[in-house]
């Protein structure tokens, strides 16, 4: 999932100390699930905010909360639609794709982000969530064993490990850090498939990451049957117009 | 090894007329100031074969290596010009190999580079495009096929000695030289390893690399540091991942007087070279007196390696 956390109260605060009416918009999910940005965070930050800004700045704001289940798809947007046109503003705690949304939808609102997102990650104990995928768009997961390198090694390399893996960790921080590349070998020792890690990998095709600009997915089977559902619109659109114009002209 | 020379520099002669190598590091100043690399230069010419220029490391900005190596070349120090991937993308380091060999390098150590965390801008963004295995390939393409690595054809050839780092204390030690071999096969032509005090764990890297006829294809030249005190044996022993001190050495260093413990960390420097000299498949020495260059003279003296060889 998405992984984020909360931005510190002075930052947000500063970013609406122009504003007495916010909304504050929870996401129900991923943000949700790692207890930064579902209904019960919105509730506590609003608290917190609200308090925060009394004390700081001597005024008083206005909170308003809600929380859609998502903030990744336009329908769940539309949900906000009054609540935005009662604020002056709104601070977003869905994660970064929640915040972009919301601003293509309501492009009259400032929009602020109330965290930090994080990457992708799984849950290891339960408060504690790790990266394990950097989303490059060209997956190597079947020649490490199912280790990523390019999310969990600290200096994304492909021959790894390198000369600062001591004792199964990586040297940028011992304490916490794991020798991604020592849990390759060691899973690819187990699995029989050690050949892997003896060739040599060539130099990654960094063009379907974020290096290769803004990225878009596209399902052409979906987008042809939107744009099937649209011409069938427009066509009854069209008939209705000209019904329209008819009716005019006979009664005319 | 063919017979055919990648470079002709100094230090490739050396390693093909059969001497024992030896070369030190030489460190670029924080800053322009070029009489810093004169003095160092003063310091080691004639004394060693070649000199690494370190580029950036531990990830402090100093001056480039590509602009230091082209100094040193004038003060009559061949340079071997090291190149991390962390600040330069494939684009930067196939265009600053060229702008190299122009300038007169024929030597480059290939590495991955220390990370930003380490340095005095953690805050900066790393590039890492490709890791030291890659940049050797890539480097090893342009001269032997006189292709960059998209596939384009090169203006004009180059001819460049590749090394690489290697660590026979990083772990999985069973793993170390398999890794040695991938750099081999990347292009390596010859490999300084990382510092050595663990002389035991050395020997059985070494064996292996004989046995898996690694030594025939490359000269490995053995990294040594000398401890000046107790105090740095320590430091090192904890706090530099991939470098372990057996604890006999350090109480050795620890056993004789304050103002005696360096001339004891040379001491024991001169029993390691002596010892590498000894290993089947060590080509050289790579001493890493670090920010201490003016000391090189004395040691190279002190362990029969002067005069250096004319080839």
């Amino acid at each position: 999932m998405i992984v984020a956390e909360q931005k510190p109260m002075e930052e947000i605060a500063e970013m609406i100390k122009d504003f007495n009416k916010i909304l504050i918009l929870g996401c129900g999910g991923c943000v949700s699930v790692c207890l930064s940005g579902g209904e019960k965070e919105v509730g506590i930050m609003a608290s917190a905010l609200k308090m925060f800004v009394k004390n700081n700045q001597n005024r008083d704001i206005e909170i308003k909360e809600m929380t859609i289940s998502r903030q990744c798809d336009w329908e769940y947007f539309d949900m906000v639609k009054d609540a935005m046109a009662e604020v002056e503003a709104c601070v977003c705690i869905g994660c970064g794709a929640g915040v972009q949304g919301l601003v293509d939808v309501y492009p009259n609102v400032p929009i602020f982000p109330g965290l930090n997102t994080g990457g992708l990650a799984v849950g290891k104990v339960p408060g504690v969530w790790e990266e394990r995928c950097a989303g490059c768009g060209n997956c190597i997961l079947h020649l490490t064993g199912g280790l990523c390198p390019i999310a969990r090694c600290s200096k994304h390399i492909l021959n790894g490990p390198c000369g600062g893996s001591e004792k199964g960790m990586c040297e940028v921080d011992p304490k916490t850090i794991e020798c991604v590349w020592h849990l390759i070998y060691e899973r690819l020792k187990s699995i029989g498939k050690l050949d892997n890690i003896y060739k040599i990998m060539p130099m990654k095709d960094w063009s379907t990451s974020s290096d290769g600009g803004v990225r878009h997915l596209t399902r052409e089977d979906m987008a042809k049957l939107d744009a099937e559902e649209e011409h069938k619109k427009n066509v009854e659109l069209e008939k209705k117009a000209e019904e329209a114009e008819a009716a005019a002209k006979s009664q005319g | 090894m063919s017979d055919e020379l990648k470079s002709g520099s100094n230090l490739e002669k050396v390693f093909k007329g059969g001497h024992f190598a030896v070369t030190c590091e030489c460190g670029p100043p924080k800053g322009a100031d070029i009489e810093v690399i004169k003095k160092k230069a003063s310091y080691i010419k004639g004394k060693v074969d070649a000199a690494n220029v370190t580029d950036n490391q531990t990830a402090v900005v100093r001056m480039s290596s590509i602009a230091t190596s082209a100094i040193l070349i004038k003060e009559g120090v061949e340079p071997i010009m090291q190149m991390v991937t962390r600040d330069r993308n494939r684009i930067a380091a196939q265009s600053d190999v060229f702008g190299a060999y122009a300038l007169g390098i024929r030597n480059m150590l290939c590495l991955t580079g220390d990370h930003q965390k380490f340095g005095n801008h953690p805050r900066a963004k790393n590039v890492f495009d490709m890791d030291s295995i890659q940049l050797l390939d890539v480097v090893r393409t342009i001269r032997d096929e006189g292709k960059v690595n998209s596939g384009e054809e090169v203006e004009g050839g180059i001819g460049m000695f590749l090394g690489a780092a290697e660590n026979p204390f990083g772990d999985p030690f069973e793993f170390r030289v398999h890794r040695l071999a991938k750099k081999i096969a990347a292009g390596a032509n010859f490999i300084q390893t990382q510092c050595i005090y663990d002389m035991d764990r050395f020997k059985t890297f070494m064996k292996q690399a004989v046995d898996m006829g690694l030594t025939e294809k490359c000269y490995i030249m053995a990294g040594l540091t000398p401890l000046k005190s107790a105090g740095m044996a320590n430091y090192m022993n904890k706090f530099v991942a991939g470098i372990t001190i057996p604890q006999p050495l350090i109480d050795r260093i620890k056993g004789v007087e304050k103002g005696q413990q360096t001339e004891e960390g040379i001491k024991i420097l001169m029993e390691q070279i002596e010892e590498c000299r000894n290993i089947p498949g060590v080509a050289g020495a790579h001493i890493m007196a670090i920010e201490w260059e003016e000391k090189v003279p004395e040691l190279v003296e002190r362990a029969k390696l002067l005069p250096r060889p004319q080839v």
